[in-house]
């Protein structure tokens, strides 16, 4: 036994002193360029663990000031850039990434959200390939062990459960989107676009020098602009927090040459025609989505607004988003209610 | 020359050489199977949906152009989203050069079968159907092509949408000919959309039979040009089942056809008989607006050679009853709110004005009298659509 262990210290001393860790195989940027669609994640090599914890060189995480809800899940965002490269930046809409890069989003539930140290289950990750022929976008499912992800390009429902912040259990049929569900929100006049990297949206003060450093980004002006987090009182107007939310939630689909675009109802940030922001516009194509109410939003009456009746249903034929909601967003359908109801009554 | 030879062979190539077609089968794990076969399509492939009952829980989607979707008929081959539990419609195709054909979308939980900017599509001898009748907890439209330049909707069937059976909007060059659509709020609308050939169609049971329609703040708006001919609009007096907010709420029960905020729309030689408040109803948008695109007023309709039977005997709007009291008893076949230039009744029926001014005035201040909107020159009738030959010979 004591044999052993020492034979067991002088190998480990051996190896470590004569040869280190060598480091890991760099992110396979032929792989994110090629025509194939690899089987499973690991292929990319963007991190040198299997679980996807731990990002490779030039794989780097970010987050966003208000992101897409999705039932709840956390997210774990990263962005490859390949070495010598940059991306452009760009004052609104999101940044130019160059060839060869991707973004890389996973998507899990810790056991209880109360716990901070809670083991995360990933349940899947999306990947974004910056090819010569534009963007692809690939959802891979993780197996059990979490060793590796495996490409579902027809997507797959999975069970999720896990305990919520008031110590309630939560069980859902998750959803992992199809490959064309992807570009159902990823779609701009019929091609695949980013829709969370923007300058405004990434911008926390010092993310966007930050990346300039990493040489991931060209440049990062002193005045780039800047949407609030949703969810912080103190970092900007309800309104502007109300447009944030709708923006990020609702304006992928909800814009001129989104997969809404037949609607009328446009959402982005910047958007400004009340009517196509909703204001005392009428539904046109919303079906039992109307709720029986005339206006997408009736001001100071969030009640008979059918833009939080939807956001406020489960059906599937009335809930909005469409796509990746099956709860309730409690905290964002409060937001949009106090937005509704603060807002003059121009009729 | 030569380069026409090259892309003959390149056609050749791209279409038959390669053309693949993939066969599903009903059975377990439907949804992945169905939709993986949709995704993995290549330009120019089949997919085969095989006889049975397909029971799925989400929207299945087509993105790849040039791609056929062929089930073995519309009683064979059957979509089941009864137990459907996310997605906004049972199929959604948004790539062009789309066939669907010989296949049954059944109970989705909100639109039928989408297609967007989806150009050249074809749908023949499809059935959209919601099976428990007339529903408000229906979904919206059966067959629903948006933004697309030219359509071909044929010999299909839809029945139970809580809007509209067919519904075209915002799209150019379309044909909708052959199909059969009941108990629909509106059997076939079209929406804020150029140049519709609509014949040949079995329209009954509706809360209202053909619709012609535009509505403001969208981004195609304008529409003109539309024949509605060689239709049987018939006995068209559902009650109205559509959800509040929606404009096909505010159709009465008993309309024929409706025309409404168009320009150079045609409507001949049809039957229309049997319908409660009007067989023809041609009216402005009377909701508020703003948006100072928009034309609510209809111009240049005409209406002549039609066969006309019984009508206005039970008008399903407010002051309905007292207006046909006030002319003998029952309304005159043929409505017209009074607004708009270049109006044309030649059919031999009487036609009531509510004698309205502007669009959007109360019905309180109608003046309602006969008018007489004959004329041996009415606008000229728009062309013949006609259909790029591909769409054609894709179901030859």
């Amino acid at each position: 036994m004591t044999r052993a262990l020492l034979a067991l210290f002088g190998w480990l001393a051996l190896v470590s002193a004569s040869a280190p860790v060598p480091a890991p195989a760099p992110v396979a940027t032929d792989v994110i360029m090629g025509d194939t669609l690899p089987r499973s994640l690991s292929e990319f090599r963007f991190f040198t663990d299997g679980i996807g914890q731990t990002p490779n060189a030039r794989v780097i995480g970010y987050d966003l000031n208000t992101p897409l809800f999705s039932d709840y899940a956390v997210k774990n965002r990263f962005v490859y850039v390949p070495e010598g490269q940059t991306a452009r930046y760009a004052e609104s809409g999101v940044l130019e990434f160059p060839v060869g890069s991707a973004l890389i989003k996973s998507f899990g539930y810790p056991a209880d959200f109360r716990d901070p140290d809670s083991p995360v289950r990933w349940i899947e990750t999306r990947v974004l390939l910056r090819r010569e022929s534009g963007w692809v976008a690939l959802p891979y499912i993780w197996n059990e062990d979490g060793t590796d992800a495996v490409l579902a390009r027809a997507g797959r429902r999975l069970p999720a459960s896990w305990i919520d912040m008031d110590g309630e259990t939560q069980e859902i049929s998750y959803r992992v989107p199809n490959q064309n569900q992807c570009k159902t929100c990823h779609a701009r006049d019929g091609e695949i676009a980013l829709i969370g990297p923007s300058a405004r949206n990434l911008n926390n003060g010092q993310r966007l020098a930050q990346w300039v450093d990493w040489g991931i980004l060209d440049r990062a002006p002193d005045n780039a602009p800047r949407v609030p987090r949703w969810d912080d009182e103190s970092d900007g107007t309800l309104d502007e927090r109300a447009r944030a939310y709708l923006d990020v939630n609702c304006a992928h689909c909800h814009n001129g040459s989104g997969s809404a675009s037949n609607s009328g109802l446009f959402l982005a940030y910047e958007e400004s025609n009340p009517v196509a922001r909703g204001i005392l516009k009428r539904p046109v194509a919303a079906g039992r989505g109307s709720g029986g109410f005339a206006f997408d939003i009736e001001p100071g009456h969030p009640q008979r607004s059918i833009l939080l009746f939807r956001m406020e249903a489960r059906d599937p034929g009335i809930a909005m988003p469409e796509l990746g909601r099956e709860l309730l967003h409690e905290e964002g359908i409060a937001l949009i209610r106090r937005y509704i109801a603060t807002m003059e009554n121009q009729g | 020359m030569k380069s026409i030879a090259a892309m003959a062979a390149l056609l050749l190539a791209s279409t038959s050489a390669f053309a693949a077609v993939h066969t599903v089968e009903a059975g377990p794990n439907a949804q992945e199977r169905l939709q993986g076969a949709l995704i993995e399509a290549e330009p120019g492939d089949t997919i085969e949906i095989g006889a049975g009952r397909f029971e799925l829980t989400d929207g299945l989607s087509l993105d790849v152009d040039n791609v056929t979707v062929r089930g073995a008929g519309a009683g064979e081959s059957i979509l089941d989203f009864t137990n459907q539990v996310g997605a906004g419609e049972g199929l959604m195709v948004t790539s062009d050069d789309v066939v669907l054909r010989d296949f049954a979308v059944e109970n989705s939980r909100g639109d039928g079968i989408k297609s967007k900017e989806a150009d050249r599509i074809v749908y023949h001898g499809i059935r959209v159907e919601w099976t428990n009748g007339p529903d408000a907890n229906n979904g919206a439209y059966g067959i629903y092509p948006v933004e697309s330049t030219h359509v071909l909707v044929q010999r299909s069937q839809v029945i139970g949408a809580s809007d509209a059976g067919i519904y075209v909007g915002q799209s150019q060059q379309i044909i909708v000919r052959e199909n059969m659509v009941s108990q629909n709020v509106a059997g076939i609308e079209i929406e804020n959309s150029f140049n519709a050939d609509v014949f040949e169609n079995m329209v009954t049971q509706n809360t209202g039979g053909i619709l012609v329609f535009d509505l403001p703040n969208l981004p195609q708006m304008g529409g003109h040009s539309v024949r509605v001919f060689n239709n049987m609009i018939q006995d068209n007096n559902t009650a109205n089942f559509a959800p509040e907010g929606n404009i096909v709420a505010g159709v009465p029960a008993g309309t024929g056809v409706m025309v409404m905020a168009n320009r150079n729309v045609h409507v001949f030689e049809n039957v229309i008989q049997d319908h409660g408040t009007s067989n023809v109803m041609l009216v402005a948008y009377t909701e508020s607006f703003d948006d100072p695109n928009y034309e609510p007023t209809i111009r240049d309709v005409v209406v002549h050679s039609n066969v006309q039977g019984r009508a206005g005997y039970a008008p399903d709007f407010e002051g309905g009853e007292q207006l046909a009291a006030a002319v003998g008893g029952t309304l005159p076949p043929v409505l017209w709110d009074g607004i708009g230039t270049g109006i044309v009744v030649n059919d031999e029926v009487p036609v009531l004005t509510l004698g309205l001014t502007t669009p959007g005035q109360p019905l309180t201040q109608a003046q309602p009298s006969m008018a007489e909107l004959a004329s041996e020159t009415p606008a000229a009738s728009p062309e013949a659509v006609v259909l790029p030959e591909s769409m054609l010979a894709a179901i030859q």
